[in-house]
């Protein structure tokens, strides 16, 4: 062991002599490396970035609710299969409720109705257009994250009585407002006047696609008054126990049956949907990603491996004479073996460094960019870089170096 | 065998017995050595001579322990060397035998010391004691003053001065040098011969291998080998100053 670690002590050496007395070689052979580095880093600060995104929108939705739909989140294919599906009522609510509380050790908590659809807001000379306008009752607070910065949320007997008020998401008061208090204005949804009682406190983006700030929440009697025509409704249903998701989808399928009638031969006409459902596409979505760019960037590594590869062939080829002088002076095979190797490790671990510093750059820069997009460059990241730079050194040096190691030292000295 | 030829009463350090090398070619076999019995005592100054093709190169690789004999026993300091492998015969090789080549076998990128500390390195000496006994060889062959320097910035004659200062080193049984003078004019390879001749008295073992009558005058005993066996083997006569000795 301590032989090894003297050998490997003096091959870093003679690396570091080869790569400096070589400069102009070993900097284009490295950029091979750099390239693929970076490409291989920027791609998983990418991938982190969406995932971090993905599991933060996800938080969103809420890991406890389930969804009463008119169609199924996940399966997109035969959509015309749901299209002629009656509606959900936002009615379903209070039965729903009605029978959870007659129904002992129910895994069921609490079922609230919500209806949504885009349209337009505005305040004096500003306005906002397609703002998410959901339409709930004062129950809405116990199934979801939502909470106000400013204000309150409107009461149960404010719901009830449909008085128009409403609680206005951050990326609206902020655009109609702009950094005044939003609270007790008047604003404009869709033309009919709504008192702002709340504001609520920043959401960010769903998947990077849609702003959830973008939002304004209003009484559900207020909504039906001025927007039901075409909306959709849902009925959210938040669980006891979030262990017991199936038990709770099967509960609260069983009730939806018997609310619409459904005799048992009879398949669903509705769909109960959860989070875990839309995650497991999106997690086969984000491993797609993952597989497919992490492999179409290792290709650039690959290439710098090759180029790696083939310049310690060379290298080895030009210095036939010397191996067979370190040969003659007592090198064994393995310290032939170790020093080649150590030359191809050092210069992709050289690579790899320089390709992260650039990568450290370029997120910096994307991070000042994009600013919406979660960029993270973790210390895993630099981890997982290194090894891979230590990994490619190997395998690209391993088949050089062999050849090396085995030379024979009579034909070796004699070669010119 | 020559009567005037007294032997040195030293131990064994080499002894061949009956080896031969054969090489394949293509098709052919090469008979490179045909049987030869050699043995070498502790400080002799021997040189191995003989025309291109006689065996001479591959009698060298063999003492040299770069390679191993198709037949025939070799005794290196007592040890069979003819079947060990290639681990063993670099151990031997960095213990026991100093090489000085024809054409020095630097490392072009390497100063003298680093050069001269080679061996050590493969012996595993640790880096103070190395570079302190590379010194003293860089001394011992009138080289103290250009430990620092790199081949490039040497003359011929200080280079392989070099290569003689890396071949005495680790302190080996012999010395062994192939055509040591064959890349230097005549001066300079007088001087090159001197310390040959240093080296012989301070109780060296000395091997040269070689074409040149000239050279091997400097030797004490002339090994002649033809078309893979040995022809002769005898007794310098001893040249007075700055006379010529004709080998025949």
């Amino acid at each position: 062991m301590k032989r090894f670690l003297y050998e490997l002590t003096e091959s870093w050496k003679i690396a570091a002599a080869q790569m400096a007395s070589n400069k102009t070689r070993s900097m284009l052979t490295a950029l091979g490396v750099i390239i693929g580095i970076v490409a291989v880093t920027l791609m998983g600060t990418a991938i982190n970035g969406i995932s971090t995104g993905f599991d933060k929108s996800m938080s969103v939705i809420g890991d406890d609710v389930l969804y009463v739909s008119q169609r199924p989140w996940t399966r997109m294919d035969d959509w015309w299969n749901y299209r002629d599906r009656r509606k959900i009522r936002t009615e379903y609510a209070d039965k729903i409720n009605h029978a959870i509380a007659a129904t002992p050790n129910t895994n069921l908590m609490v079922a609230v109705p919500t209806m949504s659809l885009l349209r337009s807001v505005k305040a004096g000379d500003n306005s906002v257009e397609n703002v998410f306008i959901l339409g709930t009752t004062a129950d809405y607070t116990l199934i979801s994250t939502l909470d106000c910065s400013e204000g309150r949320f409107f009461s149960e007997l404010e719901s009830r009585g449909g008085a128009e008020v409403c609680i206005v998401g951050y990326d609206v008061a902020d655009s109609l407002f702009a950094g005044r208090s939003a609270l007790k204005k008047k604003i404009l949804i869709n033309g009919h006047p709504f008192e702002v009682m709340g504001t609520l406190s920043r959401q960010g983006t769903f998947l990077g696609i849609f702003s959830l700030d973008s939002i304004v929440v209003i009484p559900l009697p207020a909504f039906k008054k001025y927007f039901s025509a075409k909306s959709e409704a849902d009925v959210r249903v938040k669980v006891r126990d979030k262990t017991q998701m199936a038990d709770a989808k099967d509960e609260l399928t069983g009730i939806m049956r018997r609310l619409r009638s459904l005799a048992p031969e009879k398949k669903d006409d509705f769909s109960v949907n959860e989070q875990q459902a839309f995650k497991s596409t999106l997690d086969a979505v984000k491993a797609t990603i993952a597989i497919a760019g992490l492999f179409i960037t290792g290709l650039s590594l690959f290439v710098g491996a090759i180029g790696i590869m083939n310049i310690t062939f060379v290298s080895v080829k030009e210095r036939t004479k010397e191996i067979g002088t370190r040969k003659a002076l007592g090198a064994r095979r393995r310290t032939i073996l170790l020093q080649f190797l150590i030359e191809s490790t050092a210069l992709c671990l050289v690579g790899g460094l320089i390709g992260l510093v650039f990568a450290y750059l370029m997120c910096f820069g994307m991070a000042a960019a994009f600013p919406s997009f979660p960029i993270r460059f973790s210390f895993e990241l630099v981890i997982a870089s290194m090894i891979v730079s230590v990994l490619t050194g190997l395998v690209s040096g391993i088949a050089p170096a062999w050849s090396a190691s085995r030379l024979d030292p009579v034909t070796a000295l004699r070669y010119e | 065998m020559n009567p005037s030829f007294t032997r040195p009463s030293g131990p064994l350090v080499i002894d061949i017995e009956n080896i031969t090398k054969e090489y394949v070619m293509g098709e052919e076999i090469i008979h490179a050595l045909r049987g030869v019995t050699l043995q070498i005592r502790r400080n002799e100054y021997l040189a191995i001579m003989g025309p291109s093709g006689s065996g001479k190169s591959t009698l060298m690789n063999m003492l040299g322990c770069l390679d191993t004999p198709t037949s025939g026993r070799y005794d290196f300091n007592g040890k069979n060397v003819s079947e060990m492998d290639g681990d063993e015969l670099a151990a031997i090789r960095n213990r026991e035998i100093g090489f000085v080549f024809q054409t020095f076998n630097l490392l072009p990128r390497s100063t003298s010391l680093r050069n001269v500390e080679l061996p050590l390195i493969y012996a595993g000496i640790d880096p103070a004691e190395r570079e302190e006994r590379a010194e003293q060889a860089m001394i011992a062959v009138g080289l103290g003053d250009r430990l620092l320097h790199k081949p490039n910035e040497l003359s011929g004659g200080q280079r392989q001065r070099v290569a003689i200062a890396r071949a005495l080193v680790n302190n080996p049984s012999i010395i062994l040098a192939d055509e040591p003078t064959g890349n230097l004019d005549s001066k300079t390879g007088e001087e090159i011969m001197a310390l040959f001749e240093n080296l012989y008295h301070q109780g060296n073992t000395v091997i040269l291998v070689t074409h040149e009558a000239d050279i091997a005058r400097h030797a004490r005993r002339n090994v002649h080998l033809r078309d893979g066996v040995v022809e002769s083997d005898e007794a310098t006569p001893v040249a007075a100053p700055g006379e010529p000795v004709g080998m025949h």
